[in-house]
């Protein structure tokens, strides 16, 4: 259930994407899309009443296995974050020297290239 | 001291370390940048027919299951790196000169070489979720480097190619995710194993959202949108860098690295494969025949190319991806030195419109001369290299029994053809205009590459049948052809 939620905030980005003229309204549902592919590899590692996955001397491995949440989703998000975070900086800097050139955010008002 | 590491690390350092020192002198940023790709050419060059696994910090597999991050050095890899090392070496000496309109060389160096890293990573990584994240780098370094210029146009295309390069990404990051909840792991070779032979749902799902992923970065039709805009928006040596390596080390080498060595290659893959091979190779061959825009007309023709190299991998017979390897090294090879070409033009006269050219090769005969050794490549006349590699992949649909297909191929050779003659006219060898009197052979350094590369374009068109097929081909074909054994090798299992 939860998993299709994740589904429909990707494809509400998808379709943001799709439809907007306005280029920050792209770059947020870009960043919208981002969000919904790290909230599903999140949950993945979520496990209801999970521990935190940490070992000292008096865990048993066994126990272990069994209540504790799964860490390496939780380490991949964070290093997508930091790349989502350097591509959505990127992605503004460059908005606003679209905004400078052209004097406007509407995208099919950027009509140097031709198709 | 295990070298497989040394290919990510070296341009990665490198990448911090320009920008740090190069204010100190005029000359450093340059010298060292060459330097770094020189040096990473001699050592992609001293692995080649090599094989070798790195675990980074020496977490080995226990009993099989992998634990750690592993580097893979094989065959496919050793070859795509030879690849990238030489037109990045190619590309840095070109720079020297031509990077001297725009205003900073520092950022300019430390992009280009975290744009290798990033490729070289991709390569070398055993590991589904580091491939994403070395995507990333090579990614987002190229997306400055498109709007490197900071001109509308640029910006623009920069943004196109952004956007779409984004929605990739996370539809490679969503496969990716599918793949750990569906089995567990991330490691590639562990993954394939876990998976052999049982296609349920979410791993079908997975496997779509890896081909469309990986099929924007490679830009084959129909999702090829961006290129044509964003390849002849970058400065000259970042063309001859995105279409010769950039699209195949992140676009080609991934999608055939996924679907041959993790999830297998199957009847119904192959037939998606010459699909999208055979649709890139004609439409785009027919959008770029119309084209006046020199650069815009030569990243047109990328993508034709690129669909006889899926063309020939997506068959799936060793002939079939021998031939498919050998045009992804020759495309390389004379594609790059178009973009040269057409950079070198654009340095002395300044634009990129065919109709005002004409009559340049009585002013650079270096360029001239060149250019037409790559057309004739890329044509497919014998005895350059283009031609052989078209053959072999011409014959591979034969013996598979793809006629049509076969024809195709031929009647877009005859197209590539047709539109290089126009180039040629236009550009070389038209009457000289009035204001192009004064125009000059480019600097030595760019005529420097310019050279080295037509040579590699007539010898890897003499040498294709002798050892170098052996040696160098070989290994790289004999790794797809094993297609999910890579499993058994890369885990010792």
């Amino acid at each position: 259930m939860l998993y299709a939620l994740c589904l429909l905030l990707f494809v509400v980005g998808l379709y943001g994407v799709v439809t907007k003229k306005n280029v920050i309204k792209i770059v947020i549902s870009l960043v919208i899309m981002g969000y919904a592919v790290n909230l599903f590899l999140i949950m993945l590692g979520y496990r209801e009443k999970g521990v935190a996955p940490i070992i000292d001397q008096t865990t048993e491995a066994a126990k272990f296995a069994q209540t504790s949440v799964d860490p390496l989703p939780q380490a991949l998000v964070l290093t997508a974050i930091v790349i989502g975070l350097g591509v959505t900086a990127l992605m503004v800097a460059i908005c606003i020297r679209l905004y400078e050139r052209y004097g406007t955010f509407d995208i099919t008002e950027m009509r140097k290239l031709k198709g | 001291m295990n070298i497989i590491p040394l290919f990510v690390a070296i341009p990665l350092g490198m990448a911090f370390f320009i920008p740090m020192v190069g204010r100190k002198a005029r000359k450093l940023p340059d010298l060292l940048g060459n330097l770094t790709t020189l040096v990473l050419l001699i050592m992609s060059l001293s692995v080649i027919g090599k094989s070798g696994i790195y675990w980074m910090g020496g977490w080995s597999p226990r009993s099989g299951i992998p634990i750690g991050i592993n580097l893979v050095l094989d065959g496919l890899s050793g070859f795509i790196l030879v690849t990238v090392s030489l037109v990045s070496f190619m590309a840095t000496l070109f720079s020297v000169q031509y990077m001297e309109q725009y205003t900073s060389k520092l950022h300019y160096y430390s992009l280009f070489l975290l744009m290798v890293a990033g490729m070289n990573g991709v390569v070398l990584s055993g590991d589904m979720f580091n491939i994403f994240v070395f995507l990333e780098i090579a990614s987002i370094a190229s997306y400055a480097l498109v709007g490197f210029g900071c001109r509308h146009e640029e910006l623009e295309a920069s943004f196109k190619y952004l956007v779409l390069g984004s929605i990739a990404s996370i539809l490679i990051l969503f496969g990716v995710a599918l793949c750990y909840a569906m089995t567990g792991t991330l490691n590639m070779a562990h993954l394939g194993q876990l998976i052999r032979g049982d296609m349920n749902p979410p791993i079908l799902l997975a496997l779509t959202f890896f081909l469309a992923g990986f099929s924007l970065k490679a830009a084959l039709v129909p999702f090829h949108a961006w290129l044509p805009d964003a390849h002849p928006s970058a400065p000259a040596p970042i063309s001859a860098m995105l279409s010769g390596v950039l699209i195949k080390a992140i676009g080609i080498y991934a999608l055939i690295r996924v679907i041959f060595n993790v999830f297998g290659l199957t009847p119904l893959l192959s037939s998606i494969l010459t699909t999208l091979g055979t649709l890139s190779m004609i439409v785009s061959v027919l959008l770029a025949i119309g084209q006046w825009d020199l650069k815009r007309l030569l990243a047109y023709h990328s993508i034709s190319q690129i669909g006889y190299v899926i063309l020939g991998i997506g068959l799936g017979t060793p002939l079939g991806i021998l031939g498919g390897l050998f045009h992804l090294i020759n495309h390389a090879a004379f594609k790059s030195l178009l973009f040269l070409n057409a950079g070198a033009i654009e340095y002395t006269t300044g634009t990129r419109e065919l109709e005002r050219m004409g009559g340049l090769n009585k002013k650079m005969p270096v360029t001239g001369s060149t250019s037409i050794i790559a057309s004739m490549s890329i044509a497919g006349i014998p005895p350059f290299n283009g031609f052989w590699s078209k053959l072999i992949i011409i014959m591979a649909c034969v013996n598979a029994g793809r006629f049509g297909l076969a024809g195709w191929a031929v009647f877009v050779s005859i197209m590539t053809l047709a539109s290089f003659m126009k180039v040629q006219k236009y550009a070389f060898f038209d009457e000289l205009k009035k204001a192009r009197e004064r125009v000059k052979e480019v600097p030595a350094l760019m005529c420097f590459s310019m050279i080295l590369l037509a040579i590699l374009c007539v010898t890897m068109g003499l040498l294709w049948h002798s050892w170098v097929v052996d040696l160098f081909l070989g290994p790289a074909r004999d790794v797809l052809v094993a297609g999910t054994n890579y499993a058994a090798t890369v885990l010792g299992n």
